[in-house]
């Protein structure tokens, strides 16, 4: 099984590698978004599939830090500044967003996150003297890194690609950490995981937090490729979308994001050929996915896998109100 | 010996939920290593008396002390790192999703190194090693990587009183950990928790229907009715006890 993995992981890396030569610029680009949303996913992932914390906000985040790397990069700063900057920033903002969490949970939890997504929004908007308002910000440089520029499309894709396996590599840590374990403690079974030392109380904000730099840093890649960005792009719609691609992935697991984004990203590119029906293609197909395999594409990799190989999964008849 | 603080001091606690009196001005003590038993009816309290002392839920008065420290007000989770508290549930409290072995090692990962430490070093630190320990010693070997959530009741039952001991707890407060176990596993469960008791010199307080394991398990006997203690002693003492029986144990 090990073997078919790191087989699994190189052929991966590789495709990753060399699929902008198979694609033009618009391509190439659309590969780039798909990395860079697979970040935004990565984090809400985190915050959502591992520590079980709802969030609607995760767009919200990837405009903060768009924005503080459109400023800074355009008053002359370094994008390798920006980046911290704007994680920072999602860090702190995130932490704050957490301790509704602390109180409510699910729906209300749901409910708190729009309200901020919606604030964030207005401030993206009516904010000129920061954000440029409805037109947003134009001219958003790209980075060199010395003689490395990143002005074409494909150096932009390979810079993203180096920047999401940075990112994947962290993600993969914390969630294997103890960290990783308290996350999905909390997510399980809060009040024994609190009479087991752990401090949900911080696992909780540190959930919100980590999701959000992850929001953040996907901002600050979006920003230098796109060039322009203004508050539509970090609306409701788009945390809608992060977390379809979170649920359609496999919410929970390491690789789910990845694939969700692709196949949110992608299949609509896929599906050009059907014009106007396209959308409801689209949305039929996640229906279907949803109602066959609500653990997502990772969850349908591992019913396959399951068919050749027993495996346990965890019944049904002994939760808290169960009917069997 | 000289008179040293008891590890558990309970005095006048009350819990009301709405017009129900759950537990009514209870004051007990828990001296080091013994094993106290808490017995009673259906609803007479016992369970919100655990939850009042381990901080789930906050009684409406009286206090509680561990080792002499005050406790009321302390979060669940800095009972169990600072001072070494233990509990389990009456209900299934396992982490469904997750592996017996990362049930176990969870149980045990907040008790030594730092927040930060547990992010940044190694991730392990000899962790697997004890849990494994603990693993074989509840005869869970076989189920160590399958899911918590795909094991059977007893065997569950089993994982929950197992997590309570991986950080090496000075006192453990077990909500019928015999329900649902079959009887081998019962005297292997006994005879983990007394030897246990006397290796490390830790205290538990065990609430209990089944009177075997009670009677031959415990050293002192607590009966709770209506939220309030009607009886107190060892266990042949509590067993002839008229009130009790009339109570409790039935004609
Ligand atoms: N959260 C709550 N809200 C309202 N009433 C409660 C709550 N928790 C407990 N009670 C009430 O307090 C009383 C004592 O309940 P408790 O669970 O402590 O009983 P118990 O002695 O543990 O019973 P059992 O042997 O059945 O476990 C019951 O009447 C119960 O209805
Ligand atoms: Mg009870």
């Amino acid at each position: 099984m090990a073997l078919w993995r790191n087989l699994a992981l190189v052929a991966g890396l590789v495709v990753l590698v060399l699929a902008p030569f198979t694609q033009a610029t618009y391509g190439t680009y659309v590969l780039c978004s798909w990395l860079i949303f697979a970040i935004a996913a990565m984090g809400l992932n985190l915050t959502l599939g591992y520590a079980g914390q709802i969030s609607l906000a995760q767009a919200s985040f990837m405009g903060i830090g768009a924005y503080t790397t459109a400023l800074m990069t355009m008053a002359g700063i370094h994008w390798i500044f920006s980046v911290f900057a704007g994680m920072g920033l999602c860090f702190v903002v995130g932490l704050v967003l957490g301790y509704p969490a602390l109180r409510v949970q699910h729906h209300f939890l749901a409910f708190i996150t729009l309200a901020f997504a919606t604030l964030a929004f207005l401030v993206m908007r009516n904010e000129d003297w920061l954000t440029g308002g409805v037109y947003g910000l134009v001219g958003i440089p790209r980075p060199d890194f010395g003689p490395i520029s990143t002005m074409s499309q494909r150096s932009y894709y390979y810079f993203t690609l180096v920047v999401f396996l940075f990112a994947f590599a962290g993600f993969r840590w914390i969630v294997r950490s103890p960290w990783g374990r308290a996350f999905k403690a909390l997510r399980e079974n809060p009040i024994r995981a609190n009479s087991l030392g752990v401090d949900t109380r911080l696992i909780t904000l540190l959930a919100f937090a980590i999701g959000a730099a992850y929001g953040g840093l996907s901002g600050s890649l979006m920003a230098p490729l796109v060039q322009y960005i203004d508050p539509m792009s970090f609306t409701l719609i788009i945390s809608l979308k992060i977390l379809l691609m979170v649920v359609v992935g496999g919410s929970g697991y390491l690789f789910g994001p990845l694939l969700g984004a692709g196949l949110v990203i992608m299949l609509p590119e896929f599906l050009r050929f059907a014009e106007s029906y396209y959308l409801m293609i689209y949305a039929g197909l996640v229906v279907i996915l949803m109602v066959y395999c609500p653990t997502g594409l990772i969850g349908l990799i591992d019913k396959t896998a399951a068919a050749f190989k027993a495996k346990r999964v965890a019944r049904g008849d002994l939760g808290q109100g169960a009917q069997l | 010996m000289t008179a040293e603080a008891p590890v558990l001091d309970v005095r006048n606690i009350s819990k009301s939920f709405g017009g129900i009196k759950a537990v009514d001005d209870v004051s007990f003590t828990v001296n080091r290593g013994e094993i106290l038993g808490l017995i009673g009816p259906n609803g007479s309290g016992k369970s919100t008396l655990f939850n009042c002392i381990l901080g789930q839920s906050r009684p409406d008065k009286g206090k509680v002390e561990v080792n002499g420290k005050p406790v009321l007000g302390m979060r669940p989770c800095d009972l169990s790192k600072r001072l070494g508290v233990a509990r389990t549930f009456q209900m299934l409290q396992v982490f469904p999703q997750m592996t017996v072995l990362d049930n176990i090692i969870l149980a045990g990962q907040e008790h030594s190194g730092t927040m930060l430490g547990r992010l940044m070093g190694a991730s392990d630190a000899g962790l697997t090693e004890s849990a494994d320990r603990l693993i074989a010693f509840f005869r869970l070997g076989h189920l160590r990587d399958e899911l918590a959530g795909s094991l059977s009741y007893g065997q569950q039952k089993l994982l929950d009183a197992a997590m309570a001991f991986m950080a090496g707890p000075q006192l453990v407060l077990l909500d019928e950990p015999a329900g649902g176990v079959n009887l081998t596993m019962l005297e292997h469960l006994k005879d983990r928790l007394s030897t246990y008791n006397r290796e490390n010199g830790s205290t538990f307080v065990v609430i209990e229907h089944n009177m075997e394991f009670v009677m031959s398990l415990c050293t002192r006997i607590l009966v709770l009715a209506n939220g309030a203690i009607i009886a107190e002693g060892s266990p042949e003492e509590v067993r002839a006890n008229p009130i009790v029986i009339e109570a409790y144990l039935g004609s």
